[in-house]
């Protein structure tokens, strides 16, 4: 390995990408073949025999085999090849990718910012006016996500809470909002406020039981309390109407105006719009606050966190709550957005979802967790034409990514404080 | 003489079968140094637990007085986050640092206790909460700069060297405003250059700030030349307590640290 290392140039690099992982040649063509034969047989019954029941006749489909074989002998080599450069490179994909570099670069330069803030304010501003209908309401989806993902990067990003029930809270902001508006005919932004109060004290009731465990137990457990909120919906038929749900929940009212389906869909997205921003200027302050640095450092170390003084029940509970509390507004967002709710849209696949988004994207990172939530939402929805490959593409991002940037694709900085003496003391890079 | 700061009488922890702390007692003044030595295994670390609230002692009681005025608080079965509020601040002989936080991250943690802003504050940013934050960053840099981490400021904790690791462990919890200072083992893996300055460090923030230091130690000549009390725990039991010469000249404890066997 060594010698491959200090080897440079075009030969080096050919065999670094022969020999990646082996000792030698030789070890990494027995390697491949080895590979090659594995897929070859798993997948020997069902691409080779073809069988006919009513002809009863049996198809050997050998050149399938040829072509599988064939395929996972090269792509070993290139999967290897990944790993090594990896391997290679470890010390500086720990530290940033090109993208990074170019934000922080970005970032750190006033009139640069501000450009690149309107870059992005501009297009988001008028998506809904050049796109249609369609485009518009895949991407309010998408902002929906954005928002539930930035509330659960709260619990698990920032206090290392692992928590897989996230989306109950999501569904009590649902309900809510749809119960409310059929018996009393609360309105939407009556109920955006009364949501996010509601999620942050079911946040609160459901969190202090389960805050005692960590890691593992927490996560079963947050689990089955997503369950049963789900199953509570789906069976308590008197009062949620069980799995046929509610309909007819009322859109955002805009001045007592009557809109049309395209006009309700733009206003949507603009709600959306202005509660993503109100999402991420709260999540990006909290997150650099005296809060913020507590929920890290229990994150990191909790004995440590407590022996220097902070509660650990009250900061937990902070961070389950106000995850909950964005989860309830989004919820609220949700009923109005589809005028109808059951249960099927609370299941744990939307916890799971929600949860790649934050892993995925960065946990602990605002722009991470929005990366993330762009592709795992819009990827597949511009997959649909390739319907029957879309889980498995969704899939094979999800382990290409876990493999080759575990910390996620954009991952959390650290802030530079400034302090008395800033410019006199060399800072510590 | 005055009162204690910290009175610990008769405590007894268990764990299982093991007793691994057998009726101890033990004192510390203001503005003390004072050492608990003992051989592997004694119950040091145990000892320290029991007293910050990580462990709850199975019995005797933990008293805690910060301004000496006679009128001591019992802190057994208190949480540790309470105990780090009256005022006892400690270091882990296994550093436990926040590896991910930088240098001045990890001392601001240690402020969070003395501070009280919370989420209105931290989202509003209101003046109170700025003028909070900047006075966090400044002490905090500020004892930074006390033990001597200026240069490392901006550096993650998980990158800086093993004894730098230690100061910056001790600046954590200077951070928490303590009375009482409790270090496991701070000299631990350090070279005797450092070891030197450490001691001159440890010195120089008792007559600093006035506070007591409490500490655990194998470096017999760091122990011997700047406590002014030391104790001595061997299998859980406390076999002697004085001035260092008294110790030193201890038969007691000059049996415990050559492992005697049992003749009689
Ligand atoms: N959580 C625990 N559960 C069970 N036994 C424990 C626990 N913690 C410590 N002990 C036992 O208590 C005894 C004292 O351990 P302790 O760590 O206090 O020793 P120490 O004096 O700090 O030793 P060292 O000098 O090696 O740090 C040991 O026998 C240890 O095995
Ligand atoms: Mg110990």
């Amino acid at each position: 390995m060594n010698n491959t290392l200090n080897e440079t140039g075009h030969q080096g690099a050919l065999r670094l990408l022969l020999s990646a992982g082996c000792h030698s040649i030789p070890h990494a063509l027995r390697k491949s073949a080895m590979v090659a034969a594995w897929f070859a047989f798993l997948t020997f019954p069902i691409l080779v025999i073809k069988v006919n029941t009513i002809e009863n006749t049996v198809a050997w489909r050998w050149e399938n085999m040829l072509a599988i074989a064939v395929a996972t002998f090269f792509g070993s080599y290139v999967w290897r090849w990944l790993l090594a450069r990896k391997e290679i490179k470890r010390d500086e994909a720990k530290r940033e990718s090109v993208a990074e570099r170019l934000l922080t670069k970005v970032q750190s330069h006033p009139i640069l910012k501000l450009a690149g803030l309107a870059a992005i304010a501009i297009p988001a501003v008028l998506y809904p006016q050049v796109f249609d209908l369609y485009q518009t309401n895949i991407m309010v989806s998408c902002l929906v996500f954005i928002v539930l993902g930035l509330g659960l990067n709260i619990v698990v990003g920032l206090a290392g809470l692992l928590d897989l029930g996230y989306v109950a809270f999501y569904a009590v902001g649902a309900y809510a909002y749809a119960l409310c508006n059929l018996h009393w005919g609360i309105g939407f932004w009556t109920m955006l406020p009364l949501g996010a109060a509601l999620g942050t004290i079911m946040g609160v009731i459901l969190g202090f039981p389960v805050l005692r465990l960590r890691g593992d137990y927490l996560a079963i457990v947050t689990l089955g309390f997503g369950e049963i909120i789900r199953l509570v919906l789906e069976n308590w038929g008197d009062v949620t109407k069980g799995p046929s749900g509610i309909s007819n929940i009322a859109r955002p009212e805009f001045f007592g105006m009557k809109l049309t389906i395209a006009q309700s869909t733009m206003y949507m997205y603009y709600i959306m719009l202005g509660l993503l921003v109100l999402t991420i200027f709260c999540v990006s302050r909290l997150q650099h606050s005296r809060i913020g640095r507590a929920w890290l450092a229990l994150r990191e170390d909790e004995i440590a966190c407590q022996a220097m003084g902070i509660d650990k029940v009250k900061t937990k509970l902070l961070a389950f709550a106000l995850g909950a509390t964005w989860a309830g507004m989004a919820g609220v967002v949700f009923a109005a957005r589809t005028t109808f709710i059951n249960p099927a849209s609370f299941t744990f696949w939307e916890s799971a979802m929600i949860l790649s988004i934050v892993v995925i994207g960065g946990m602990g990172s605002i722009r991470g967790v929005i990366a993330g939530a762009i592709i795992l939402i819009l990827v597949p929805e511009y997959l649909r034409e390739f319907s029957e490959f879309r889980m498995l593409l969704f899939g094979a991002i999800m382990v290409m990514v876990m493999v080759f940037r575990p910390q996620g694709l954009i991952s959390a900085k650290r802030k530079i404080y400034t302090y008395k003496g800033t410019s006199e003391a060399g800072s510590g890079q | 003489m005055s009162n204690p700061v910290l009175n610990v009488k008769a405590v007894d922890k268990d764990f299982g079968g093991i007793r691994a702390l057998d009726d101890v007692d033990l004192v510390v003044h203001q503005k003390e140094i004072v050492a608990l030595i003992g051989p592997n295994g004694a119950g040091k670390t145990t000892f320290f637990n029991c007293i910050t609230g990580i462990y709850a002692p199975t019995s005797g009681d933990v008293l805690v007085d910060p301004k000496a005025t006679g009128d001591p608080v019992r802190v057994n079965g208190k949480k540790p986050n309470k105990v780090t509020e009256l005022g006892m601040a400690r270091t882990f002989q296994n550093i436990r640092l926040f590896p991910s936080m930088t240098a001045l991250e990890n001392v601001m943690i240690g402020t969070h206790c003395r501070t009280k802003s919370a989420v209105f504050g931290a989202i509003t940013r209101c003046k109170a909460t700025r003028n909070e934050e900047q006075a966090v960053i400044d002490r905090s840099y500020e004892l930074l700069k006390l033990v001597g981490l200026d240069q490392y400021v901006n550096e993650t904790s998980a990158n800086m060297p093993y004894g730098k690791q230690r100061r910056l462990e001790i600046a954590r919890a200077l951070a928490t405003d303590p009375f009482l200072l409790l270090l496991d083992e701070p000299a631990a893996g350090m070279n005797p250059q450092e070891t030197h300055d450490l001691e001159k460090l440890i010195v120089d923030l008792r007559d600093r700030f006035d506070i007591a230091i409490m500490l655990i130690e194998h470096d017999m000549k760091m122990v011997m030349s700047m406590s002014d009390r030391i104790y001595v725990l061997d299998y859980g039991r406390m076999i002697a307590d004085g001035t260092p010469r008294e110790v030193a000249e201890n038969p007691a404890v000059i049996k415990a640290y050559l492992g005697e066997s049992d003749d009689d």
